[in-house]
């Protein structure tokens, strides 16, 4: 097989001997043009990956902001559909960022995992993470995925322990997720001191990079996480740009981006002693 | 489609994996799975503990007054004209639901398992009630989530949970109703996984509460069982009861499933009909799916976004249904009925006037179908209706429909 894009992108940063910064933005907020302005504004500004959320009803991993993230984006019609779409805009442009899914089951229970799989595909999506799909309920899924040549990346947590690890990595493709806090997303702050040994630990029993994320706000925050892990993502804290900026009535997407270009920069120079300028 | 085969013993579900045929498993977050596990096995080995079941009965019998009677209720009868109608008298449990039964379970459980804080959801209030009662007896911190519209639609339960010492707090996301303080509830538990207990009131949710709160509930089931066999010498040709998620019913069919000649129905809520958007019913007016961590029928749009569901009734306000439901619809071993929020209306007018009983809301969804059973089964049969809860809490709905000021 081909190299994957999420693959050939971890190898160039390990030979820059950095971490990829992953921001995560929800397709539709705070509508679909918008979103796609963002998009297609993030490798410019600094994204290495990007983790796209697909909205849905009932998310029950979530903290407030990425909640009412995905309520605006479902008011504003927001499916997907239309998240796909939004993917395969950006694609027209930008061939080489890998883009991953991340929401929940049953939109995609509803498509169908099969033409789901060669949808997104097609669409140039490269992984999908299903919050509330471990691993015990992953091999229908996982299945689809794989022949279509996407990544299904799993979550692991600090409730992960020892005994539990190599059922959560055992169909791992791409990268693992690591959630540095247990919570949902956007509460509670990410300690780099406890995530270092985990991220260690499932790098090692895993055989691929380890992402690190709910829980990282500020450029300090991802400069630390930086030089322990593989990637830096984050979420909530961009999400909540969105919704000041409309508050506001600011430029959503200078101002999104703006967030971006500075935890990137954080996440970039982190492991050179270097601070953010 | 063709309908899955029926199972020699219904009694053999879940299967190894918490499913259902096709339905249940457990869709949750990574954070909750160790715990979703520890609690399976806590749960599993409490089964089978005859000092856990001698204990759970001592409290069953003593604190909230079981058995509950079954009753003849003569004058239904009467009124319908058909099979005579047995009521079984959960509504006088302690609290006035069949909640207690399944709280008095898990909170032993709880407890058993060295869990010190107790969260729980609640759409009428009266399971939050059950909950904050039993918290309290074993003093225990107890929060109840709530959806904000319910809190509005239920406020003496809301005072009753306080009065016990709870911490009800409204959600305000989503729907604001019970399936948006079940999500609440879930992200509670995700962040507070060390010292938590999410003490669930349906048959509903991830393996293994759909498990658990159906035995719990069971014994409303076998204590029929031995009453009708007592009082008729046989078995009722029809069971009758409301769903919601589905506990109350369930544990009244249970004991029955392996007896194929008597009928299984359970009545989802119509809301304001069928042929509307406006209902809660999820076998009738849904498809499957995932959410709140099990595979089963759900009121979903086209996209799989879920969809708010309706009823004048809090308790049946809820757009999925417990698994083992959504299989013995497939299976065909049950029959899903609705009746909608008028007719619900006119059933617990009726039978306050012709037994003297005020039935909850969420009960006379059953009633309003039970003529209808009483009917097609004819003078010689005989049903039994599962009367989950008492009315008391719902004077103020059921007078704001009938346009009165109390
Ligand atoms: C009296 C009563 N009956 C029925 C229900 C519905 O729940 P279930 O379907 O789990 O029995 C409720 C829920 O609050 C209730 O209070």
């Amino acid at each position: 097989m081909t190299k994957t894009r999420i693959d050939a992108r971890f190898a160039a940063l390990k030979a820059e001997g950095r971490a990829a910064f992953v921001p995560y933005v929800m397709a539709g907020d705070p509508d679909a043009a918008t979103a796609l302005a963002i998009l297609k504004g993030l490798p410019q500004a600094g994204a290495d990956l990007i983790e796209v959320g697909f909205p849905f009803s009932d998310p029950m991993a979530e903290g407030p902001p990425i909640q009412r993230a995905a309520q605006r984006a479902l008011a504003k019609g927001m499916t997907l559909t239309g998240t796909l779409d939004l993917i395969r805009s950006f694609r027209a442009d930008d061939q080489t960022t890998p883009v991953i899914l991340m929401g929940y089951m049953n939109p995609l229970v509803t498509w169908g995992f099969e033409a789901f799989a060669r949808d997104a595909a097609a669409a140039g999506v490269d992984g999908v993470i299903v919050v509330d799909c471990p691993p015990e309920e992953a091999d229908p899924l996982a299945d689809a995925l794989e022949a279509n040549g996407l990544a299904l990346i799993f979550l692991t947590t600090p409730t992960t322990d020892g005994k539990r690890l190599p059922t959560v990595i055992r169909r791992a493709s791409g990268f693992v997720y690591y959630v540095s806090v247990a919570g949902v997303t956007g509460v509670k702050e990410a300690d780099a001191a406890a995530v270092a040994p985990n991220v260690e630990r499932i790098r090692k029993a895993a055989g691929l990079p380890v992402a690190v994320g709910f829980g990282i706000k500020t450029p300090e925050r991802a400069s630390a996480i930086a030089q322990v892990a593989d990637a830096v993502v984050v979420g909530s804290a961009l999400v909540d740009e969105v919704a000041e900026a409309v508050d506001l009535n600011e430029d959503v997407t200078r101002r999104v981006l703006s967030k971006v270009d500075s935890l990137a920069k954080a996440v970039r120079f982190a492991r050179r002693g270097l601070t953010a300028v | 489609m063709d309908a899955p085969a029926r199972p020699n013993d219904y009694t053999a579900y879940p299967d190894d994996k918490g499913r259902f045929g096709d339905y249940g498993g457990q869709y949750v977050p990574e954070t909750l799975m160790p715990l979703v596990h520890d609690l399976d096995a806590a749960y599993a080995a409490a089964k089978a503990d005859p000092a856990f079941q001698a204990e759970l009965a001592g409290y069953l019998t003593h604190y909230v007054g079981r058995p509950s009677p079954l009753y003849f209720a003569a004058r239904l009868t009467e009124h319908f004209g058909g099979a005579k109608i047995y009521l079984k008298r959960e509504e006088l449990n302690h609290t006035g639901s069949h909640k207690i039964n399944n709280c008095m379970g898990q909170i032993l459980l709880a407890m058993r398992m060295g869990k010190t804080r107790i969260i729980a959801e609640t759409g009428a209030g009266q399971h939050g009630v059950a909950t904050a009662t039993v918290c309290a007896r074993f003093g225990l911190p107890c929060i109840v989530y709530m959806g904000a519209v319910d809190v509005e639609r239920q406020k003496p339960n809301v005072f009753r949970m306080n009065l016990l010492g709870a911490e009800v707090r409204p959600v305000t996301s989503g729907s604001a109703t019970l399936k948006d303080a079940m999500n609440e509830a879930l992200r509670d538990w995700v962040t507070n996984v060390h010292d938590t207990y999410y003490l669930i009131g349906t048959a509903a949710g991830m393996h293994p509460y759909p498990e658990m709160v159906r035995d719990f509930q069971a014994v409303i089931g076998r204590e029929t069982r031995e009453q009708i066999l007592e009082v008729e010498g046989r078995l009722p040709d029809a069971v009758v009861a409301c769903v919601g998620g589905g506990s109350n019913a369930i544990g009244i069919f249970h004991p029955f499933l392996n007896d194929e000649g008597v009928k299984l129905i359970g009545v989802e809520a119509a809301g304001e009909g069928m042929d509307t958007e406006r209902h809660a019913a999820a076998i009738n007016g849904g498809r499957p799916g995932v959410l709140h961590g099990n595979m089963t029928y759900l009121l979903q749009d086209r996209e799989g976004q879920i969809t708010e569901a309706h009823s004048i009734s809090a308790g049946l306000d809820y757009p999925g249904i417990g698994p083992e439901h959504s299989w013995l619809h497939d299976v065909g071993r049950a029959t899903y009925l609705t009746a909608t929020d008028a007719e619900s209306l006119d059933a617990f007018m009726l039978l306050s006037k012709l037994e003297g009983i005020l039935p909850a809301i969420e009960s006379a969804h059953a009633l309003a179908r039970v003529g209808d059973v009483a009917r097609d089964v004819g003078k010689d049969g005989i049903v039994v209706l599962n009367l989950s809860g008492r009315g008391d809490k719902d004077v103020g709905t059921v007078a704001a429909h009938l346009g009165r000021q109390i």
